[in-house]
């Protein structure tokens, strides 16, 4: 091996990334060659000692906030994407095309609706288990994107009637039990009409109310025997939950009305039900 | 998007959203979805965080900014997160630092940065700083701002190179694999890399005499 070859090789050699054979060839040349092995030498102890005093810019403490919090928006933006999109791309309404080919077959449309209901359930017993937030975690995450979806889908209720006297036997018809419907339009709370939704394995109805322009849903189902009467508030992505139950029914209001607001309609709820 | 939305035709009756499988549908699908990705995040978070100095320092090298190496630095986790899924390898580094620099590279050619352009002149002992003797540098050395006046001055394929070896202790093929390029390129930018911020260093310290 000659200077220059040295001189070439001299970074990699430095960096400990030659192959042993190259290694001991400029090895051999440096314990030859007394100026190579100089220059060696003090490009060595610069190129460390430069490496060394680079100001190294470590990543201030609100990046890593901003950072996490831009992963939680994306994630929280995502689901609701991906199902409103992939409810939509199925069953939208107000698409001529699609439009056509469900009234036409709606039946195969079914059937595949069936289809992925059937994979989902699948995917969910066979893949391994995540571990899972509590049940009331899962519940409100329904609820809410229950409260989100009727917003969001221009499907505020399915009979929209500030009468509480329609509302009733169309939700009565429909479901295989009888949820108290009041109207609170002197309180502050008109009901704007009722709507099926599905919850926990089971269907329920949604009474809807207003609250100057806010809504509140009322998810009303049948109340398990041995369920806790005990009243309780949560807040979930700036929403409120508002949980009660009677002898018949479990009730859960979702809003983005005040926690006030939403005490207040329970109790004028609850003071309107006839009591058996 | 609620607004959006409600541009649709009005409600009919017996529509199919009031069809309870599909509620279910929607119902099953949003919980699958809110767990898949809420496990996705942690273990992204798990493997990713830790390189969040490395990427920072890396950023901020290429971009000579703090304001746009964080908005790089934010933007590059972002598009991480999004391919996570395509990650399969152990060194979460090294891709993250890929997508870093190139995040930096997108906002540095959309700035028309001059670093990128123009030709840079790679003869070594050109500039007529002999004067200043290695020993002479070396006596500089601990000098940061000197390091990151000079630094500043390269080239960023240079910054880069210098970053990821001085810095992160990167060995080539890691270095071959961010930089995109040839294996065997390493050594020798490394080498020019080297020997210009000598020169540069030594011109500051020959000004400052």
């Amino acid at each position: 091996m000659n200077c220059e070859e040295a001189t070439k090789l001299m970074d990699g050699y430095l960096d400990g990334e030659l192959d042993p054979i190259t290694s001991q060839t400029i090895e051999q040349h440096l314990r030859e060659c007394h100026k190579c092995e100089q220059t060696y030498k003090t490009h060595g102890s610069l190129i460390r000692a430069i490496g060394n005093a680079t100001p190294y810019y470590n990543a201030p403490a609100e990046l890593r906030q901003r950072i996490q919090s831009s992963l939680r928006d994306e994630i929280a933006e995502r689901p609701m994407r991906n199902v409103v999109r992939d409810s939509q791309v199925l069953f939208r309404r107000g698409q001529p095309g699609l439009r056509t080919i469900l009234s036409g077959t709606p039946w195969s449309w079914l059937a595949l609706a069936a289809a992925i209901i059937f994979a989902a359930i699948i995917t969910l017993n066979l893949v391994p288990r995540l571990p899972r937030p509590g049940a009331d975690q899962l519940l409100a995450t329904q609820l809410i994107a229950g409260h989100v979806r009727s917003l969001m889908a221009n499907h505020l209720t399915d009979v929209a009637s500030s009468d509480q006297h329609t509302v009733k036997p169309w939700l009565d018809a429909k479901l295989d039990f009888a949820p108290a419907v009041v109207d609170l339009a002197s309180d502050g709370f008109p009901l704007v009409g009722g709507r099926l939704d599905y919850l926990e394995n089971r269907p329920v109805a949604a009474l809807v109310y207003q609250r100057r322009k806010h809504f509140i849903n009322l998810f009303i189902w049948p109340a398990a025997s041995d369920a806790t009467r005990a009243s309780k508030t949560m807040t979930r992505q700036g929403y409120q939950l508002l949980h009660w139950a009677d002898s018949d029914f479990n009730y859960w209001a979702v809003s983005d009305v005040n926690v006030n607001d939403l005490q207040t309609f329970k109790e004028l709820f609850e003071k309107q039900i006839p009591h058996h | 998007m609620a607004l959006l939305l409600k541009a649709e035709h009005a409600s009919e009756p017996g529509d199919f959203e009031s069809d309870p499988k599909i509620v279910k549908f929607v119902v099953v699908k949003k919980r699958e979805e809110d767990h898949a990705q809420q496990a996705e995040l942690t273990s992204f978070e798990e493997v990713m965080l830790p390189h969040l100095d490395a990427a920072h320092n890396l950023a901020r090298w290429l971009l000579r900014n703090e304001q746009d190496a964080q908005d790089v630095v934010q933007e590059a986790y972002l598009r991480a997160f999004k391919s996570f899924g395509g990650f399969h390898g152990s060194n979460g580094r090294a891709w993250l630092l890929t997508i870093v620099r190139n995040t930096s590279y997108t906002l540095l050619k959309k700035n028309h940065s001059v670093d990128l352009t123009t030709p840079f002149d790679e003869e070594i002992h050109t500039s007529g700083y002999e004067s200043v003797s290695p020993a002479t540098i070396l006596e500089h050395s601990e000098d940061a701002d000197l390091i990151r006046g000079a630094m500043d001055e390269l080239p960023a394929e240079f910054r880069e190179i210098l970053a990821l070896r001085h810095q992160e202790g990167l060995s080539y093929k890691e270095i071959a694999d961010i930089a995109q390029i040839p294996p065997g390129t390493v050594m020798s930018r490394l080498a020019r890399a080297r020997a210009k911020l000598k020169e540069y260093l030594a011109a500051r310290i020959g000004k400052e005499k």
